[in-house]
């Protein structure tokens, strides 16, 4: 069993959260490029909604990271 | 937190299109109460359902229909398809007010789709199922009223690690809630996507009974929610070792079911929960088709209780009770905030309402 063969789309605009397989950690993209890891979705949410704040393109933490402000979940 | 607030300036499915004739039907969208039927040239009409003088159910008998035109039981005040009254008990003088609000309606894919809100639709149309009228598919559907909030069944069908549990011997099998999901949110067009691909699964009843498969299956669930009112499953079963789908997307070796719910809230603690399965094998097969409608019924009546005991749950919760959402919930997260942000976006204006 595996999550990875679920298609990714093409779009300006599209987050990508992708469950890393053996783990309970999420791996968000967002449109800009940037990505991060999660343990907690609320989290992730926080940051990929919080763009462009904390999302520098090609870097990636191994962390959560502390949420900006803006969350509507 | 589950969104309560409804978004309006959306198309929301107020009926199928054999539930609208020549006999009124009234059904609660939003909490407006809407009177839907059918013109003699058989044209849907959506209107309100409360007639201008003493708010008569226009819906209830002995309200009735006279040629293309509706009687309010009570005291005789008639309407065309317009809304505008065309007669007032006693009196050759019709106030200039009297008229019912009506609203823009599109039959599409089976449903009838109403817009509600207080500007006109434009050019936006209801996102398509196109299945549910294909003659390349057999469909079964039906509808079933929730005592919960609409949030309530946006979250449960976003989530379907719950089939293993709430499901267990119709379409759950311990697969389901072990396979990792991945989520993609389009903001541009505002759909939610969850996938969840299963290599090496039980095949539940629900498909061994239906397709005759007898061994493991690959299961696909590839969801596409179009908040607020649209939601499809698109199921792919096919025999551990079949090939794959082609690359001009032909899948031969496969059996394809499309899942579909509209998600109508009716009011803030009552929705219409309408449900088709539409299938691409056994298409003039009856029994496939009386299974498949009594399986999916019984699945869907077992949301309904489990949602309506949880929203008497909620309702006696303080405000701030703090929830806890897990990997699972990821793809919820996302329908909520869209389902909050449209919400946000076609929030009445306070001058609009006082028209």
């Amino acid at each position: 069993m595996n999550a990875d063969d679920a298609g990714a789309r093409a779009g300006r605009t599209v987050y990508r959260i992708r469950w890393l397989p053996g783990t309970d950690r999420l791996h968000a993209s967002c449109f800009c490029g940037a990505q991060r890891e999660f343990e907690d979705p609320v989290v992730l949410w926080d940051w990929l909604l919080g763009h462009p704040e904390g999302h520098r393109p090609g870097r990636a933490a191994a962390q959560d990271a502390p949420a900006p402000a803006a969350a509507l979940v | 937190m589950i969104v309560t607030e409804f978004a309006r300036n959306q198309w929301y499915v107020a009926a199928y299109g054999h539930e609208v004739g020549r006999r009124q039907l009234g059904r609660t969208v939003l909490n407006e109460p809407i009177l839907l039927w059918r013109t003699e040239d058989g044209r849907a009409v959506a209107m309100a359902d409360r007639c201008v003088h003493r708010r008569f159910p226009l819906s209830e008998s002995p309200s009735h229909l006279v040629g293309d035109r509706v009687v309010c039981g009570y005291h005789g005040f008639t309407y065309g398809p317009d809304g505008v009254c065309v007669a007032v008990p006693a009196q050759q003088r019709i106030p200039r007010t009297a008229r019912l609000r009506t609203y823009p309606v599109v039959e599409q894919d089976s449903f009838v789709w109403v817009w509600i809100g207080d500007r006109e639709p434009g050019d936006t149309l209801p996102p398509r199922a196109p299945w549910l009228v294909s003659p390349d598919y057999a469909t079964v559907c039906g509808m079933e009223p929730l005592n919960a909030r609409y949030g309530l069944l946006v979250d449960n069908l976003l989530d379907l690690s719950h089939e293993t549990y709430l499901h267990g011997g119709y379409i759950g099998t311990p697969e389901v809630a072990e396979t990792p999901i991945t989520t993609e949110v389009d903001e541009d067009a505002g759909i939610v996507y969850v996938s969840r691909h299963m290599d090496d699964a039980a095949c539940p009843p629900f498909y061994a009974e239906s397709t005759g498969i007898k061994g493991r299956i690959t299961r696909w669930q590839d969801i596409e929610y179009h908040p607020p009112c649209l939601y499809l499953l698109h199921s792919r079963v096919a025999p551990v070792g079949s090939p794959p789908p082609a690359a001009d997307g032909t899948d031969p070796h496969a059996f394809h079911v499309e899942v579909v719910y509209a998600i109508t809230p009716s009011t803030e603690n009552s929705t219409y929960d309408f449900w088709a399965v539409a299938r691409d094998f056994a298409l003039d097969d009856e029994k496939v088709s009386d299974f498949l409608r009594d399986s999916n019924r019984t699945v869907v009546l077992q949301d309904v209780a489990a949602l309506d005991t949880l929203e008497q749950v909620l309702a006696r919760e303080p405000d701030r009770y703090q929830e806890l959402s897990v990997n699972i919930d990821t793809g919820g997260l996302a329908a909520r905030r869209l389902l909050a942000k449209m919400a946000q976006a076609g929030a009445v204006r306070p001058e609009a309402a006082a028209r």
